[in-house]
Protein backbone atom coordinates (compact mmCIF):
# COMPACT_ATOMS: atom_id res chain seq x y z
CA UNK A 1 0.00 0.00 0.00
CA UNK A 2 1.44 3.40 -0.95
CA UNK A 3 2.36 5.47 2.06
CA UNK A 4 0.36 8.50 0.91
CA UNK A 5 -2.79 6.38 0.75
CA UNK A 6 -2.13 4.99 4.22
CA UNK A 7 -1.82 8.49 5.63
CA UNK A 8 -5.05 9.49 3.89
CA UNK A 9 -6.85 6.53 5.44
CA UNK A 10 -5.48 7.48 8.87
CA UNK A 11 -6.77 11.02 8.41
CA UNK A 12 -10.17 9.76 7.27
CA UNK A 13 -10.67 7.36 10.17
CA UNK A 14 -9.51 9.84 12.81
CA UNK A 15 -11.75 12.53 11.33
CA UNK A 16 -14.70 10.11 11.50
CA UNK A 17 -14.08 9.70 15.23
CA UNK A 18 -13.85 13.46 15.73
CA UNK A 19 -17.08 13.82 13.76
CA UNK A 20 -18.92 11.30 15.92
CA UNK A 21 -17.65 12.97 19.12
CA UNK A 22 -18.67 16.45 18.01
CA UNK A 23 -21.99 15.61 16.37
CA UNK A 24 -23.40 13.50 19.20
CA UNK A 25 -23.34 16.68 21.31
CA UNK A 26 -25.68 18.53 18.96
CA UNK A 27 -29.16 18.69 20.54
CA UNK A 28 -32.23 17.48 18.71
CA UNK A 29 -33.66 20.97 18.28
CA UNK A 30 -30.68 21.91 16.08
CA UNK A 31 -30.77 18.85 13.85
CA UNK A 32 -32.06 20.70 10.79
CA UNK A 33 -29.39 23.45 10.94
CA UNK A 34 -26.84 20.68 11.60
CA UNK A 35 -27.84 18.99 8.34
CA UNK A 36 -27.77 22.15 6.26
CA UNK A 37 -24.59 23.41 7.91
CA UNK A 38 -22.69 20.14 7.62
CA UNK A 39 -23.97 19.96 4.09
CA UNK A 40 -22.37 23.30 3.34
CA UNK A 41 -19.12 21.89 4.74
CA UNK A 42 -19.34 18.95 2.35
CA UNK A 43 -19.29 21.60 -0.36
CA UNK A 44 -15.52 21.60 0.25
CA UNK A 45 -15.51 19.65 -3.01
CA UNK A 46 -15.34 23.19 -4.43
CA UNK A 47 -11.57 22.90 -3.92
CA UNK A 48 -11.37 20.02 -6.38
CA UNK A 49 -13.80 21.69 -8.73
CA UNK A 50 -11.72 24.89 -8.85
CA UNK A 51 -8.56 22.96 -9.66
CA UNK A 52 -10.24 21.16 -12.53
CA UNK A 53 -11.89 24.24 -13.98
CA UNK A 54 -8.68 26.26 -13.70
CA UNK A 55 -6.26 23.84 -15.32
CA UNK A 56 -7.74 24.39 -18.78
CA UNK A 57 -6.55 21.09 -20.24
CA UNK A 58 -9.34 20.49 -22.70
CA UNK A 59 -12.69 22.10 -23.49
CA UNK A 60 -14.39 19.09 -21.91
CA UNK A 61 -12.46 19.43 -18.65
CA UNK A 62 -13.37 23.12 -18.48
CA UNK A 63 -17.07 22.33 -19.03
CA UNK A 64 -17.06 19.60 -16.38
CA UNK A 65 -15.06 21.82 -14.05
CA UNK A 66 -17.38 24.81 -14.39
CA UNK A 67 -20.43 22.62 -13.80
CA UNK A 68 -18.72 21.22 -10.72
CA UNK A 69 -17.89 24.75 -9.49
CA UNK A 70 -21.51 25.86 -9.96
CA UNK A 71 -22.91 22.87 -8.07
CA UNK A 72 -20.38 23.10 -5.26
CA UNK A 73 -20.95 26.85 -4.89
CA UNK A 74 -24.73 26.38 -4.65
CA UNK A 75 -23.97 23.82 -1.97
CA UNK A 76 -21.59 26.12 -0.07
CA UNK A 77 -23.34 29.48 -0.36
CA UNK A 78 -26.88 28.10 -0.13
CA UNK A 79 -25.94 25.86 2.78
CA UNK A 80 -24.21 28.45 4.97
CA UNK A 81 -26.77 31.18 4.25
CA UNK A 82 -29.83 29.06 4.91
CA UNK A 83 -28.25 27.71 8.08
CA UNK A 84 -27.59 31.24 9.26
CA UNK A 85 -31.18 32.19 8.44
CA UNK A 86 -32.45 29.34 10.56
CA UNK A 87 -30.09 29.82 13.46
CA UNK A 88 -30.88 33.48 13.90
CA UNK A 89 -34.48 32.42 14.60
CA UNK A 90 -33.59 30.33 17.63
CA UNK A 91 -34.07 32.62 20.59
CA UNK A 92 -34.17 32.01 24.28
CA UNK A 93 -36.86 34.57 25.03
CA UNK A 94 -39.73 35.97 23.09
CA UNK A 95 -38.65 39.33 21.78
CA UNK A 96 -41.75 40.39 19.88
CA UNK A 97 -39.77 40.53 16.65
CA UNK A 98 -41.24 39.69 13.28
CA UNK A 99 -43.38 36.61 13.64
CA UNK B 1 3.01 24.65 1.78
CA UNK B 2 0.93 27.75 2.57
CA UNK B 3 -1.94 26.25 0.62
CA UNK B 4 -1.69 23.02 2.62
CA UNK B 5 -1.60 24.90 5.91
CA UNK B 6 -4.64 26.90 4.88
CA UNK B 7 -6.51 23.64 4.29
CA UNK B 8 -5.53 22.47 7.76
CA UNK B 9 -6.84 25.70 9.29
CA UNK B 10 -10.04 25.39 7.26
CA UNK B 11 -10.61 21.83 8.48
CA UNK B 12 -9.99 22.93 12.08
CA UNK B 13 -12.49 25.75 11.67
CA UNK B 14 -15.08 23.23 10.45
CA UNK B 15 -14.58 21.12 13.57
CA UNK B 16 -14.72 24.13 15.90
CA UNK B 17 -17.80 25.38 14.08
CA UNK B 18 -19.62 22.07 14.41
CA UNK B 19 -18.74 21.99 18.10
CA UNK B 20 -20.48 25.31 18.59
CA UNK B 21 -23.67 23.71 17.27
CA UNK B 22 -24.01 22.00 20.65
CA UNK B 23 -26.09 24.93 21.91
CA UNK B 24 -28.55 27.26 20.18
CA UNK B 25 -26.79 30.19 21.88
CA UNK B 26 -23.46 29.57 20.13
CA UNK B 27 -24.69 27.83 16.99
CA UNK B 28 -24.83 30.90 14.78
CA UNK B 29 -21.21 31.80 15.46
CA UNK B 30 -20.31 28.18 14.75
CA UNK B 31 -21.86 28.39 11.32
CA UNK B 32 -19.90 31.57 10.67
CA UNK B 33 -16.66 29.81 11.65
CA UNK B 34 -17.46 27.10 9.14
CA UNK B 35 -18.14 29.67 6.44
CA UNK B 36 -14.84 31.41 7.25
CA UNK B 37 -13.05 28.08 6.91
CA UNK B 38 -14.65 27.54 3.52
CA UNK B 39 -13.68 31.01 2.34
CA UNK B 40 -10.11 30.36 3.40
CA UNK B 41 -10.03 27.03 1.55
CA UNK B 42 -11.40 28.63 -1.62
CA UNK B 43 -8.95 31.54 -1.51
CA UNK B 44 -6.01 29.21 -0.88
CA UNK B 45 -7.03 27.09 -3.85
CA UNK B 46 -7.35 30.11 -6.12
CA UNK B 47 -3.68 31.01 -5.59
CA UNK B 48 -2.68 27.40 -6.36
CA UNK B 49 -0.02 27.21 -9.05
CA UNK B 50 -2.01 24.73 -11.14
CA UNK B 51 -4.71 27.25 -11.84
CA UNK B 52 -3.98 28.91 -15.15
CA UNK B 53 -7.18 30.65 -16.07
CA UNK B 54 -9.66 32.43 -13.87
CA UNK B 55 -12.30 33.52 -16.36
CA UNK B 56 -14.38 30.33 -16.31
CA UNK B 57 -13.85 29.84 -12.60
CA UNK B 58 -15.27 33.26 -11.88
CA UNK B 59 -18.27 32.54 -14.10
CA UNK B 60 -18.90 29.33 -12.19
CA UNK B 61 -18.42 30.95 -8.79
CA UNK B 62 -20.75 33.78 -9.69
CA UNK B 63 -23.51 31.55 -11.07
CA UNK B 64 -23.33 29.08 -8.18
CA UNK B 65 -23.20 31.76 -5.50
CA UNK B 66 -26.11 33.67 -7.00
CA UNK B 67 -28.26 30.56 -7.31
CA UNK B 68 -27.34 29.43 -3.79
CA UNK B 69 -28.04 32.84 -2.29
CA UNK B 70 -31.42 33.17 -4.00
CA UNK B 71 -32.41 29.67 -2.89
CA UNK B 72 -31.31 30.31 0.69
CA UNK B 73 -33.07 33.65 0.96
CA UNK B 74 -36.36 32.72 -0.64
CA UNK B 75 -37.01 29.16 0.52
CA UNK B 76 -39.89 28.81 2.96
CA UNK B 77 -39.09 27.23 6.30
CA UNK B 78 -41.75 24.60 5.61
CA UNK B 79 -39.82 23.64 2.46
CA UNK B 80 -36.54 23.13 4.32
CA UNK B 81 -36.49 19.32 3.82
CA UNK B 82 -36.55 19.79 0.03
CA UNK B 83 -33.89 22.48 0.29
CA UNK B 84 -31.54 20.24 2.24
CA UNK B 85 -32.25 17.45 -0.22
CA UNK B 86 -31.31 19.63 -3.18
CA UNK B 87 -28.15 20.88 -1.47
CA UNK B 88 -27.12 17.30 -0.70
CA UNK B 89 -27.67 16.46 -4.35
CA UNK B 90 -25.46 19.26 -5.65
CA UNK B 91 -22.67 18.20 -3.29
CA UNK B 92 -22.85 14.70 -4.73
CA UNK B 93 -23.03 16.01 -8.28
CA UNK B 94 -19.92 18.12 -7.83
CA UNK B 95 -17.99 15.10 -6.50
CA UNK B 96 -19.01 13.00 -9.50
CA UNK B 97 -17.88 15.67 -11.95
CA UNK B 98 -14.54 16.18 -10.21
CA UNK B 99 -13.85 12.44 -10.18
CA UNK B 100 -14.85 12.06 -13.83
CA UNK B 101 -12.56 14.92 -14.83
CA UNK B 102 -9.66 13.33 -12.99
CA UNK B 103 -10.30 10.14 -14.93
CA UNK B 104 -10.24 12.01 -18.24
CA UNK B 105 -7.12 13.92 -17.24
CA UNK B 106 -5.06 10.81 -16.50
CA UNK B 107 -5.47 8.40 -19.43
CA UNK B 108 -2.35 6.46 -18.42
CA UNK B 109 -0.21 5.83 -15.39
CA UNK B 110 -2.96 6.33 -12.85
CA UNK B 111 -2.20 4.53 -9.55
CA UNK B 112 -4.68 1.82 -8.57
CA UNK B 113 -5.81 3.57 -5.39
CA UNK B 114 -6.72 6.69 -7.35
CA UNK B 115 -8.70 4.58 -9.82
CA UNK B 116 -10.62 2.93 -7.00
CA UNK B 117 -11.31 6.33 -5.44
CA UNK B 118 -12.56 7.68 -8.76
CA UNK B 119 -14.97 4.78 -9.19
CA UNK B 120 -16.25 5.14 -5.62
CA UNK B 121 -16.56 8.88 -5.97
CA UNK B 122 -18.61 8.52 -9.17
CA UNK B 123 -20.79 5.85 -7.58
CA UNK B 124 -21.54 7.64 -4.30
CA UNK B 125 -21.73 11.08 -5.87
CA UNK B 126 -24.12 10.08 -8.65
CA UNK B 127 -26.38 8.07 -6.33
CA UNK B 128 -26.46 11.05 -3.95
CA UNK B 129 -27.31 13.43 -6.78
CA UNK B 130 -30.20 11.54 -8.36
CA UNK B 131 -31.46 10.11 -5.06
CA UNK B 132 -31.57 13.58 -3.49
CA UNK B 133 -33.38 15.06 -6.46
CA UNK B 134 -36.02 12.31 -6.31
CA UNK B 135 -36.37 12.81 -2.55
CA UNK B 136 -36.77 16.56 -3.04
CA UNK B 137 -39.33 15.91 -5.79
CA UNK B 138 -41.31 13.68 -3.44
CA UNK B 139 -41.18 16.25 -0.65
CA UNK B 140 -42.28 19.02 -3.01
CA UNK B 141 -45.00 16.61 -4.23
CA UNK B 142 -43.82 16.89 -7.81
CA UNK B 143 -43.86 13.10 -7.72
CA UNK B 144 -45.99 10.89 -5.51
CA UNK B 145 -44.99 10.79 -1.87
CA UNK B 146 -46.20 7.23 -1.61
CA UNK B 147 -43.83 4.32 -1.88
CA UNK B 148 -43.62 3.24 -5.54
CA UNK B 149 -43.29 -0.51 -5.84
CA UNK B 150 -43.33 -2.99 -8.70
CA UNK B 151 -42.57 -6.68 -9.08
CA UNK B 152 -38.95 -7.83 -8.79
CA UNK B 153 -37.95 -4.35 -7.59
CA UNK B 154 -35.30 -5.51 -5.14
CA UNK B 155 -33.95 -8.13 -7.54
CA UNK B 156 -33.69 -5.51 -10.27
CA UNK B 157 -31.89 -3.07 -8.00
CA UNK B 158 -29.52 -5.76 -6.77
CA UNK B 159 -28.68 -6.74 -10.36
CA UNK B 160 -28.13 -3.10 -11.27
CA UNK B 161 -25.80 -2.68 -8.31
CA UNK B 162 -23.84 -5.81 -9.25
CA UNK B 163 -23.64 -4.54 -12.82
CA UNK B 164 -22.24 -1.23 -11.55
CA UNK B 165 -19.64 -3.04 -9.45
CA UNK B 166 -18.63 -5.21 -12.40
CA UNK B 167 -18.36 -2.25 -14.74
CA UNK B 168 -16.42 -0.28 -12.13
CA UNK B 169 -14.02 -3.19 -11.67
CA UNK B 170 -13.58 -3.55 -15.41
CA UNK B 171 -12.79 0.16 -15.72
CA UNK B 172 -10.12 -0.17 -13.03
CA UNK B 173 -8.40 -3.07 -14.69
CA UNK B 174 -8.55 -1.91 -18.27
CA UNK B 175 -7.06 0.97 -20.17
CA UNK B 176 -8.74 4.30 -20.88
CA UNK B 177 -12.48 4.11 -21.76
CA UNK B 178 -14.34 7.43 -21.39
CA UNK B 179 -17.47 5.84 -22.93
CA UNK B 180 -17.62 3.21 -20.21
CA UNK B 181 -17.18 5.84 -17.54
CA UNK B 182 -20.17 7.71 -18.96
CA UNK B 183 -22.21 4.50 -18.90
CA UNK B 184 -21.12 3.88 -15.31
CA UNK B 185 -22.26 7.36 -14.31
CA UNK B 186 -25.64 6.91 -16.01
CA UNK B 187 -26.18 3.55 -14.30
CA UNK B 188 -25.29 5.07 -10.91
CA UNK B 189 -27.75 7.92 -11.50
CA UNK B 190 -30.41 5.33 -12.33
CA UNK B 191 -29.59 3.40 -9.16
CA UNK B 192 -30.08 6.55 -7.07
CA UNK B 193 -33.56 7.06 -8.53
CA UNK B 194 -34.59 3.43 -8.09
CA UNK B 195 -33.33 3.29 -4.51
CA UNK B 196 -35.41 6.28 -3.38
CA UNK B 197 -38.73 5.80 -5.21
CA UNK B 198 -39.84 2.84 -3.06
CA UNK B 199 -39.46 4.92 0.11
CA UNK B 200 -42.58 6.66 1.38
CA UNK B 201 -42.88 10.26 2.56
CA UNK B 202 -42.99 9.53 6.29
CA UNK B 203 -39.63 7.79 6.02
CA UNK B 204 -38.04 10.86 4.45
CA UNK B 205 -36.24 11.94 7.67
CA UNK B 206 -34.16 8.77 7.37
CA UNK B 207 -33.55 9.17 3.65
CA UNK B 208 -32.51 12.81 3.92
CA UNK B 209 -30.12 11.95 6.76
CA UNK B 210 -28.66 9.07 4.81
CA UNK B 211 -28.17 11.18 1.68
CA UNK B 212 -26.55 13.82 3.88
CA UNK B 213 -24.08 11.17 4.98
CA UNK B 214 -23.49 10.09 1.35
CA UNK B 215 -22.78 13.66 0.28
CA UNK B 216 -20.04 13.74 2.91
CA UNK B 217 -18.62 10.38 1.89
CA UNK B 218 -18.65 11.47 -1.76
CA UNK B 219 -16.55 14.48 -0.74
CA UNK B 220 -14.16 12.25 1.19
CA UNK B 221 -13.65 9.87 -1.75
CA UNK B 222 -12.96 12.90 -3.95
CA UNK B 223 -10.34 13.79 -1.36
CA UNK B 224 -8.74 10.38 -1.92
CA UNK B 225 -8.78 11.04 -5.67
CA UNK B 226 -7.02 14.38 -5.29
CA UNK B 227 -4.89 13.45 -2.26
CA UNK B 228 -6.43 16.40 -0.45
CA UNK B 229 -6.77 16.10 3.33
CA UNK B 230 -9.18 19.02 3.66
CA UNK B 231 -11.70 17.12 1.57
CA UNK B 232 -11.07 13.89 3.44
CA UNK B 233 -11.54 15.47 6.87
CA UNK B 234 -14.60 17.50 5.91
CA UNK B 235 -16.16 14.56 4.12
CA UNK B 236 -15.59 12.32 7.13
CA UNK B 237 -17.18 14.89 9.46
CA UNK B 238 -20.29 15.19 7.32
CA UNK B 239 -20.40 11.44 6.75
CA UNK B 240 -20.33 10.88 10.51
CA UNK B 241 -23.00 13.50 11.06
CA UNK B 242 -25.34 11.90 8.53
CA UNK B 243 -24.80 8.43 9.95
CA UNK B 244 -25.57 9.60 13.49
CA UNK B 245 -28.76 11.37 12.38
CA UNK B 246 -29.78 8.30 10.38
CA UNK B 247 -29.36 6.12 13.47
CA UNK B 248 -31.34 8.53 15.65
CA UNK B 249 -34.17 8.60 13.10
CA UNK B 250 -34.27 4.81 12.76
CA UNK B 251 -34.32 4.40 16.53
CA UNK B 252 -37.15 6.93 16.82
CA UNK B 253 -39.18 4.79 14.42
CA UNK B 254 -38.05 1.50 15.94
CA UNK B 255 -37.03 0.24 12.52
CA UNK B 256 -33.79 -0.94 11.04
CA UNK B 257 -32.16 1.03 8.26
CA UNK B 258 -32.68 -1.96 5.93
CA UNK B 259 -36.40 -1.94 6.76
CA UNK B 260 -36.69 1.75 5.94
CA UNK B 261 -34.82 1.45 2.67
CA UNK B 262 -36.30 -1.81 1.43
CA UNK B 263 -39.52 -2.08 3.43
CA UNK B 264 -41.64 0.17 1.12
CA UNK B 265 -43.53 1.36 4.19
CA UNK B 266 -46.70 3.21 3.27
CA UNK B 267 -47.12 1.70 -0.20
CA UNK B 268 -50.76 0.99 0.64
CA UNK B 269 -52.91 1.26 3.74
CA UNK B 270 -52.49 -1.65 6.11
CA UNK B 271 -55.56 -3.22 7.64
CA UNK B 272 -54.90 -3.89 11.29
CA UNK B 273 -57.12 -6.42 13.00
CA UNK B 274 -58.88 -5.19 16.09
CA UNK B 275 -58.24 -1.51 15.62
CA UNK B 276 -61.12 -0.49 13.36
CA UNK B 277 -63.57 -3.35 13.26
CA UNK B 278 -65.45 -2.68 16.47
CA UNK B 279 -67.34 0.35 15.17
CA UNK B 280 -66.08 2.88 17.68
CA UNK B 281 -66.83 6.49 16.97
CA UNK B 282 -64.52 9.42 17.45
CA UNK B 283 -66.22 12.36 19.15
CA UNK B 284 -65.73 15.80 17.74
CA UNK B 285 -65.71 19.11 19.54
CA UNK B 286 -66.73 22.62 18.52
CA UNK B 287 -64.23 25.45 18.38
CA UNK B 288 -65.99 27.19 21.29
CA UNK B 289 -65.85 24.11 23.53
CA UNK B 290 -62.21 23.56 22.65
CA UNK B 291 -61.45 27.19 23.51
CA UNK B 292 -63.09 26.75 26.92
CA UNK B 293 -61.18 23.52 27.52
CA UNK B 294 -57.87 25.19 26.66
CA UNK B 295 -58.59 28.55 28.24
CA UNK B 296 -59.43 27.12 31.66
CA UNK B 297 -56.60 24.59 31.71
CA UNK B 298 -53.59 25.03 33.93
CA UNK B 299 -51.20 23.30 31.60
CA UNK B 300 -51.25 22.57 27.88
CA UNK B 301 -48.76 20.61 25.81
CA UNK B 302 -48.80 21.31 22.08
CA UNK B 303 -47.81 18.36 19.89
CA UNK B 304 -47.05 19.51 16.33
CA UNK B 305 -46.72 17.17 13.37
CA UNK B 306 -46.38 17.27 9.61
CA UNK B 307 -49.94 18.63 9.36
CA UNK B 308 -48.76 21.86 11.00
CA UNK B 309 -46.07 22.22 8.33
CA UNK B 310 -48.50 21.45 5.50
CA UNK B 311 -50.96 24.15 6.54
CA UNK B 312 -48.11 26.53 7.53
CA UNK B 313 -49.79 26.95 10.89
CA UNK B 314 -46.70 27.61 13.05
CA UNK B 315 -47.42 31.32 13.48
CA UNK B 316 -51.01 30.60 14.46
CA UNK B 317 -49.80 28.04 16.99
CA UNK B 318 -47.59 30.69 18.57
CA UNK B 319 -50.45 33.18 18.58
CA UNK B 320 -52.71 30.70 20.36
CA UNK B 321 -49.99 29.90 22.87
CA UNK B 322 -49.51 33.63 23.57
CA UNK B 323 -53.21 34.00 24.32
CA UNK B 324 -53.15 30.98 26.61
CA UNK B 325 -50.07 32.18 28.43
CA UNK B 326 -51.67 35.59 28.91
CA UNK B 327 -54.42 33.72 30.74
CA UNK B 328 -51.84 32.03 32.97
CA UNK B 329 -51.79 28.68 31.21
CA UNK B 330 -48.46 26.88 31.18
CA UNK B 331 -47.66 25.97 27.55
CA UNK B 332 -45.00 23.52 26.41
CA UNK B 333 -44.23 21.96 23.04
CA UNK B 334 -43.52 18.25 22.67
CA UNK B 335 -41.34 17.37 19.68
CA UNK B 336 -41.07 13.81 18.45
CA UNK B 337 -37.73 13.12 16.72
CA UNK B 338 -39.41 12.06 13.46
CA UNK B 339 -42.26 14.58 13.46
CA UNK B 340 -42.23 16.22 10.04
CA UNK B 341 -40.10 15.28 7.10
CA UNK B 342 -36.56 15.79 8.36
CA UNK B 343 -34.66 15.77 11.66
CA UNK B 344 -35.49 18.91 13.62
CA UNK B 345 -38.19 20.04 11.15
CA UNK B 346 -40.72 21.10 13.84
CA UNK B 347 -38.10 22.98 15.87
CA UNK B 348 -37.17 25.16 12.91
CA UNK B 349 -40.79 25.98 12.13
CA UNK B 350 -41.57 26.93 15.73
CA UNK B 351 -38.37 28.95 15.97
CA UNK B 352 -39.49 30.80 12.83
CA UNK B 353 -42.74 31.60 14.64
CA UNK B 354 -40.67 33.07 17.45
CA UNK B 355 -41.33 30.33 20.00
CA UNK B 356 -38.47 30.47 22.54
CA UNK B 357 -36.44 27.26 22.31
CA UNK B 358 -36.49 26.45 26.06
CA UNK B 359 -40.20 25.66 25.55
CA UNK B 360 -39.46 22.94 23.00
CA UNK B 361 -39.23 19.61 24.79
CA UNK B 362 -37.69 16.41 23.48
CA UNK B 363 -39.68 13.20 23.81
CA UNK B 364 -37.87 11.67 26.78
CA UNK B 365 -38.11 14.88 28.75
CA UNK B 366 -41.77 15.60 28.09
CA UNK B 367 -43.32 12.13 28.30
CA UNK B 368 -43.49 12.05 32.13
CA UNK B 369 -45.27 15.42 31.99
CA UNK B 370 -48.35 14.28 30.10
CA UNK B 371 -50.12 12.64 33.04
CA UNK B 372 -49.83 15.93 34.93
CA UNK B 373 -51.12 17.93 31.98
CA UNK B 374 -54.69 19.16 31.53
CA UNK B 375 -54.85 19.31 27.75
CA UNK B 376 -52.64 17.84 25.05
CA UNK B 377 -53.26 19.69 21.78
CA UNK B 378 -52.25 17.52 18.83
CA UNK B 379 -51.82 19.52 15.61
CA UNK B 380 -51.49 17.38 12.52
CA UNK B 381 -49.53 14.61 14.18
CA UNK B 382 -50.73 11.05 13.96
CA UNK B 383 -48.47 8.03 14.02
CA UNK B 384 -46.12 9.57 16.60
CA UNK B 385 -49.01 9.76 19.12
CA UNK B 386 -50.66 6.40 18.36
CA UNK B 387 -50.86 4.34 21.57
CA UNK B 388 -50.99 1.18 19.44
CA UNK B 389 -47.21 1.55 19.28
CA UNK B 390 -47.18 0.67 23.01
CA UNK B 391 -50.08 -1.73 23.26
CA UNK B 392 -50.86 -3.53 20.01
CA UNK B 393 -48.19 -6.03 18.92
CA UNK B 394 -50.07 -6.51 15.63
CA UNK B 395 -49.60 -2.89 14.66
CA UNK B 396 -46.91 -2.07 12.08
CA UNK B 397 -45.64 0.68 14.35
CA UNK B 398 -45.57 -1.50 17.49
CA UNK B 399 -42.46 -0.71 19.54
CA UNK B 400 -41.93 2.75 18.09
CA UNK B 401 -41.31 5.27 20.87
CA UNK B 402 -44.27 7.69 20.96
CA UNK B 403 -45.35 10.79 22.79
CA UNK B 404 -47.66 9.62 25.61
CA UNK B 405 -50.36 12.09 24.66
CA UNK B 406 -53.14 9.66 25.65
CA UNK B 407 -52.13 10.03 29.31
CA UNK B 408 -53.07 13.70 29.46
CA UNK B 409 -56.37 14.50 31.22
CA UNK B 410 -57.91 15.51 27.91
CA UNK B 411 -56.70 15.44 24.36
CA UNK B 412 -57.76 17.67 21.49
CA UNK B 413 -56.72 16.40 18.08
CA UNK B 414 -56.74 18.88 15.19
CA UNK B 415 -57.00 16.99 11.96
CA UNK B 416 -58.37 17.49 8.48
CA UNK B 417 -60.39 14.27 8.42
CA UNK B 418 -60.48 10.79 9.90
CA UNK B 419 -58.12 9.54 7.18
CA UNK B 420 -55.43 7.38 8.71
CA UNK B 421 -51.91 8.77 8.93
CA UNK B 422 -49.04 8.07 6.63
CA UNK B 423 -48.44 4.53 7.82
CA UNK B 424 -52.10 3.89 6.96
CA UNK B 425 -52.88 2.80 10.50
CA UNK B 426 -55.99 3.70 12.43
CA UNK B 427 -55.19 5.67 15.57
CA UNK B 428 -56.66 4.37 18.83
CA UNK B 429 -56.06 7.75 20.42
CA UNK B 430 -58.99 9.19 18.47
CA UNK B 431 -61.47 6.81 20.11
CA UNK B 432 -60.41 7.35 23.69
CA UNK B 433 -62.92 8.72 26.20
CA UNK B 434 -60.74 11.75 26.92
CA UNK B 435 -60.13 12.60 23.24
CA UNK B 436 -62.06 15.12 21.17
CA UNK B 437 -61.52 15.75 17.47
CA UNK B 438 -61.42 19.27 16.04
CA UNK B 439 -61.81 18.76 12.30
CA UNK B 440 -60.60 21.24 9.71
CA UNK B 441 -57.46 22.82 8.33
CA UNK B 442 -55.05 23.43 11.22
CA UNK B 443 -54.39 27.07 10.43
CA UNK B 444 -58.08 27.79 10.01
CA UNK B 445 -59.03 26.06 13.26
CA UNK B 446 -56.23 27.75 15.20
CA UNK B 447 -57.41 31.14 13.96
CA UNK B 448 -60.98 30.43 15.10
CA UNK B 449 -59.71 29.15 18.45
CA UNK B 450 -57.82 32.40 18.94
CA UNK B 451 -60.94 34.44 18.19
CA UNK B 452 -63.00 32.35 20.61
CA UNK B 453 -60.34 32.70 23.31
CA UNK B 454 -60.19 36.45 22.91
CA UNK B 455 -63.96 36.60 23.36
CA UNK B 456 -63.79 34.69 26.64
Amino acid sequence: MPEALLVSIYVFVLALFVGVEVITKVPQILHTPLMSGSNAISGITIVGALLIAGRVESPLSVVLGVFAVVQAMINVVGGFLVTDRMLQMFKKKQDGGPA
Amino acid sequence: MIVELSYLIAASLFILGLRRLSSPATARSGNLLGAAGMLLAVLATLVHQDILSYSWILVGIFLGSAAGAVLARTVKMTAMPQMVGILNGFGGGASTLVAASEYLRTPTGRPVDVSVSIALSVLIGAVTFSGSMVAAGKLQELITGRAVTYPLQKTGNALLFLGILALGGYLLGSSFHPGWLTLLTVLCLLLGVLLVIPIGGADMPVVISLLNSYSGLAGATTGFVLHNNALIISGALVGASGIILTRIMCKAMNRSLANVIFGAFGARPVAVAGATADGRVARDITVEDAAVLLGYARSVIVVPGYGMAVSQAQHNVRELADLLEARGVDVKYAIHPVAGRMPGHMNVLLAEANVPYPKLYEMERVNPEFERTDVALVIGANDVVNPAARSNPASPIYGMPILDVDRARSVVVMKRSMNPGFAGIDNELFYQDNTRMLFGDARDSLGKLAVALKAM
